[in-house]
């Protein structure tokens, strides 16, 4: 394991990753202030206005300066729906990564302990829904379900059908990471002394071998809340995601697609810089944390 | 003039983003026609380095630093790519350690034949592939007309040997480089390709390069050896005389560690420690750390190879008086 | 007659999986509505709601409908959809031909520049290019694939006018009856977007692929021996590096097609193109559920079929599979 110091060391040599966690920790710092400091509150019917719709950004003629980035087709400022869209799109990644990652640890570490039959079912299922593909399990489970409950209750609930069947689709990846460090584990003595000992499979799981599988876990996380955050643009701009009433980036783009051709691109291009900025760092971030995590690929320069 | 004369010869590995260590640090190694030399030392002693830098294989991060490669007359590190290529596996062949990793899977035996007489001279298939056929009767391949059109994972480990075997004898070489050819294979087998190696090399006329840490094949298989310990070569000389009488401390606890020379009852004898990784070496001698005749001046410098009798020992108390070696 | 004992296996396996798409296909749909609402108006009273239910099999037990579904669907009748009112597979297959000439368009793309690219980073790690080409690749695969589809069309047919921005254009039509966009300048116009879209999303996933497994295969003993055995560059990277390389990458790569119907889905609802997964869409907002469970029975059969193909593919050109039990 590395040391903290060691840690951060590489991180301020590094500026990529200085870079990419600027970024990210400010559009999280955007997201989280959002209701005190976006200009508006897209969500007030009372605050929005018919009349201020598809208005360019302050700096094009027609352009107001309350409204910096222009206004959508119904009149809510594009910066704040940004603003608050933004979270919506953290919130579905974090949470989707947080139900991936506690379904996929618990079976990896189930079926790289047991072995046996339960291992080579729980594999055959992951191959499966590995193959299947996260997004193509997610369009069809949130095509179902909105089918199944109707457009409004769907829309009420969105939030969390994204967070559950992202969250769902993905735990194979956990589960095959955290079940190759339980083999590789499980063949050291002191799992051997700790049954000896008598203790039981699950205490041994949970005490001893689950803290030497954090370091991948956490080192794929990051990605995967990249990952999570890119499903959900793709499932929202299919209109199977975020409502337009509460919308995601990537519903913002849905509604904003249309209006390129009329010429409104605003609508669209702010929340799409944003995305992929989010994106990208996110990402960069993750390979370097990947890079530097990874002992193998030490060369012994500490 | 050697057929073969390398002088000097260093290859550097980059240690972190600034420093390099030496995996091979200033060989020297002379080698006539038909004559058969053996390199002996313990695991990451550098004898794989050596055989590797010889054909310039070296992979990067390596790279050759330091040091001369006479072939021929001609200084293989100064040649360009294409006349390198033209040397290796057509004048120098090499044999490596593990079979079952040297053939590629997916080719039949008789492409990877055919290809190797087709890069170096201007033949034709059906030619190439008769000459291929007859190559595998010759080291015992049994079926060899059917085994030509097979694929590396039908052979057992042996057979696939001898197929490695016929490959570097196919372009009739000046040289053949045998890293450690029996070490991946059966003990019982061991014997059989040790022969047939030896065999052939004697009838075509072929210097050997053999590369073990089997003390026991080098004595019956070689006329002169080296002794290498800590990426330098510590003695080197006609083989008989350095296993009956070893020179230098390490070759004596190399022939005392083999297990015909324990004494049943008693431990075996061992060298205590291990070797030093290439980054981690102590001053002067690399040995001296190990060895039971070091005295302070083995600290401050390291001893050169010199000339001590017929052969050479890198030294500064050598078992041997000067006459007697 | 190995090669027919395999495909006997695989498509025992096939039929088994069709079963399971199809039981779950089956529930979704019983559990989706009332085909009733969608045939009868309100004004009919529940009592001959009732006994149309009846009539039409509705009340019988969960098992004797699914069998009654079953042996309509291998007839090929998965229902009528509500909103055609045709039947759901016709629907469906009627739109095949234009999803599948996008993929293919995307895939001569993405294939044609990712080999190359691949080795040559394998082979050149360090150099200028390579290193750009990485970079490239980070960024494609952090603009999701809509994203690359809406500036495409931006730049290219709303701002500059080179395009056409939707739709498949003009197609003619083979003679037994596939419409083909290739034949035609038109066709051709409009594939040109959509295809370079659907690429752009595979090429960063293969590249890197193609990189990192080749740079292991140029890591390995034989390759080192193939070196040392005097072979010529070129002979070495493209004989035996390369063909090596090819089987992990058709391995994955082959399990990339549940990622590739997705995009396809994406990429058509962007160009508005005229395929299977624009239709899936539009069933779903109307809820018309016989065409949703047959895009899903649909799609769960080219999923089968393709997977193995791949896997009849991996086993031709894998010489270690071909005769298992053979020793020398």
């Amino acid at each position: 394991m590395l040391s903290l110091s060691a840690f951060t060391r590489r991180f301020l040599a590094d500026p990529t990753a200085i870079g990419a966690f600027i970024v990210v920790a400010a559009l999280v710092a955007m997201a989280v202030l959002a209701p005190w400091i976006a200009p508006h509150d897209p969500y007030d019917p009372l605050q929005i206005d018919i009349m201020d719709s598809e208005m360019p950004p302050s700096w094009m003629p027609g352009g107001e300066e309350r409204f910096l980035l222009g206004t959508d087709p119904q009149g809510r400022g594009v910066l704040s729906t940004i603003m608050h869209g933004t979270g919506i799109s953290l919130l579905i990644g974090i949470g989707a990564v947080i139900v991936q990652a506690f379904i996929g640890v618990s079976l990896g570490l189930i079926s790289g302990y047991r072995g046996g039959w339960i291992d080579s079912f729980l594999m055959r299922l992951a191959d499966i829904q590995m193959s299947l593909s996260t997004l193509m399990l997610a369009i069809i489970s949130l095509a179902v379900f909105s089918a199944a409950f109707g457009p409004e209750a769907y829309a009420q609930y969105a939030i969390f059908f994204l967070i559950l069947v992202i969250g769902v689709a993905e735990w194979p990846r956990y589960a095959r990471t955290v079940r190759a460090s339980v083999l590789a584990e499980k063949k050291k003595e002191y799992v051997d002394a700790a049954r000896i000992i008598g203790l039981a499979p699950r205490i041994i799981m949970r005490r001893h071998i689950l803290p030497n599988t954090l370091t991948p876990v956490l080192v794929i996380s990051t990605i995967q809340v990249a990952e999570a955050i890119v499903t959900e643009a793709a499932l929202s701009f299919l209109g199977l995601g975020m409502p337009v009433n509460r919308p995601s980036l990537g519903s913002l783009i849905r509604s904003g697609f249309e209006f390129i051709f009329s010429g409104s691109w605003w609508i669209t291009l702010f929340p799409a810089i944003v995305l992929i900025l989010l994106i990208l760092s996110i990402n960069l971030l993750g390979d370097w944390l990947r890079d530097t995590l990874n002992p193998k690929l030490r060369r012994g320069e500490d | 003039m050697a057929l073969l004369e390398v002088r000097g010869l260093e290859v550097a590995f980059p240690q972190g983003r600034r420093a390099e260590a030496l995996a091979l640090r200033g060989v020297d190694l002379d080698l006539e026609p038909g004559e058969r030399l053996g390199v002996v030392g313990e695991s990451g002693a550098g004898k794989s380095m050596l055989a590797f830098a010889i054909l310039n294989l070296i992979a990067a991060p390596g790279r050759i630093s330091a040091g001369s490669i006479a072939f021929e007359g001609r200084n293989l590190l100064d040649l360009s790519s294409d006349e390198i290529r033209k040397v290796r596996g057509d004048r120098i062949s090499m044999i490596f350690q593990d079979p079952m990793m040297t053939l590629n899977p997916v080719l039949t035996i008789g492409t990877q034949m055919v290809e190797t007489l087709q890069a170096h001279r201007r033949i034709g298939w059906d030619e190439a592939r008769k000459l291929s056929i007859e190559r595998l009767a010759q080291v015992a391949i049994p079926s060899s007309e059917t085994r030509f059109d097979s694929y590396p994972h039908e052979l057992s480990g042996g057979l696939r040997q001898r197929v490695v075997i016929a490959i570097a004898l196919l372009t009739d070489p000046e040289i053949i480089i045998a890293d450690e050819p029996t070490t991946a294979l059966d003990v019982t087998i061991q014997a059989e390709i040790m022969s047939l190696i030896l065999r052939l090399c004697r009838e075509n006329r072929v210097g050997l390069i053999l590369i073990t840490h089997d003390l026991g094949v080098v004595a019956e298989a070689t006329e002169r050896l080296m002794i290498m310990c800590a990426e330098k070569v510590v003695e080197e000389g006609p083989t008989r005389a350095i296993i009956d009488t070893p020179d230098h401390p390490y070759s004596r606890g190399l022939l005392a560690a083999l297990p015909q020379r324990s004494e049943r009852g008693k431990p075996l004898n061992q060298i205590p420690g291990s070797m030093p990784g290439i980054a981690d070496l102590p001053g002067g001698c690399a040995y001296h750390p190990r060895c039971e005749r070091a005295y302070a001046g083995c600290h401050l410098e390291a001893p050169a190879l010199e000339a001590h009798g017929p052969r050479r020992v890198a030294c500064f108390r050598p078992l041997l008086e000067k006459a007697e070696a | 007659m190995h090669i027919l004992a395999f495909l006997i296996r695989r498509s025992a396996q096939a039929v088994i999986v069709m079963l399971v798409i199809s039981v779950i296909g089956f529930s979704i749909q019983d559990q989706l509505g009332d085909p009733l609402r969608e045939l009868v108006g309100q004004s009919v009273s529940e009592a001959e709601r009732d006994a149309m239910r009846d009539r039409m099999g509705l009340n019988d037990p969960f098992w004797v409908q699914y069998f009654r579904f079953l042996g309509n669907a291998v007839h090929g009748d998965l229902g009528n959809s509500y909103f055609f009112k045709k039947p759901a597979l016709d629907v469906i297959l009627a739109k095949f031909p234009a999803t599948f000439e996008l993929v293919i368009g995307a895939t001569l793309i993405f294939v044609s520049i990712s080999i190359p690219a691949g080795v040559y980073c394998a082979i050149n790690p360090r150099s200028l290019l390579a290193r750009a080409i990485m970079g490239g690749s980070i960024i494609g695969i952090s603009v999701p694939i809509f994203l690359t589809a809406i500036f495409l069309i931006w730049i290219f047919a709303v701002e500059l006018g080179w395009m056409p921005s939707y739709g498949r254009g003009e197609t003619v039509t083979l003679p037994w009856g596939w419409p083909t966009g290739f034949l035609t300048r038109d066709g051709l116009a409009h594939l040109v977007l959509p295809s370079i879209s659907l690429a752009s999303i595979m090429l960063p996933l293969f590249v890197r692929l193609i990189r990192a497994e080749m740079m292991e295969t140029l890591g390995t003993e034989y390759v080192r021996f193939a070196w040392a055995k005097g072979l010529t560059a070129r002979r070495v990277w493209f004989v035996h590096a390369f063909r090596n390389t090819l089987l992990p990458v058709v391995t994955v790569g082959g399990m990339q097609i549940g990622t590739l119907i997705a995009y396809t889905i994406l990429t058509e609802t962007v160009f508005q193109w005229p395929g299977m997964g624009f239709l899936f869409l539009e069933a779903v907002n109307r809820v018309d559920t016989p065409l949703i469970i047959a895009y899903i029975i649909v799609v769960g059969l080219i999923f089968v079929v393709v997977n193995t193909i791949v896997d009849l593919v991996y086993t031709l050109i894998n010489p270690m599979v071909k005769l298992p039990g053979a020793q020398g």
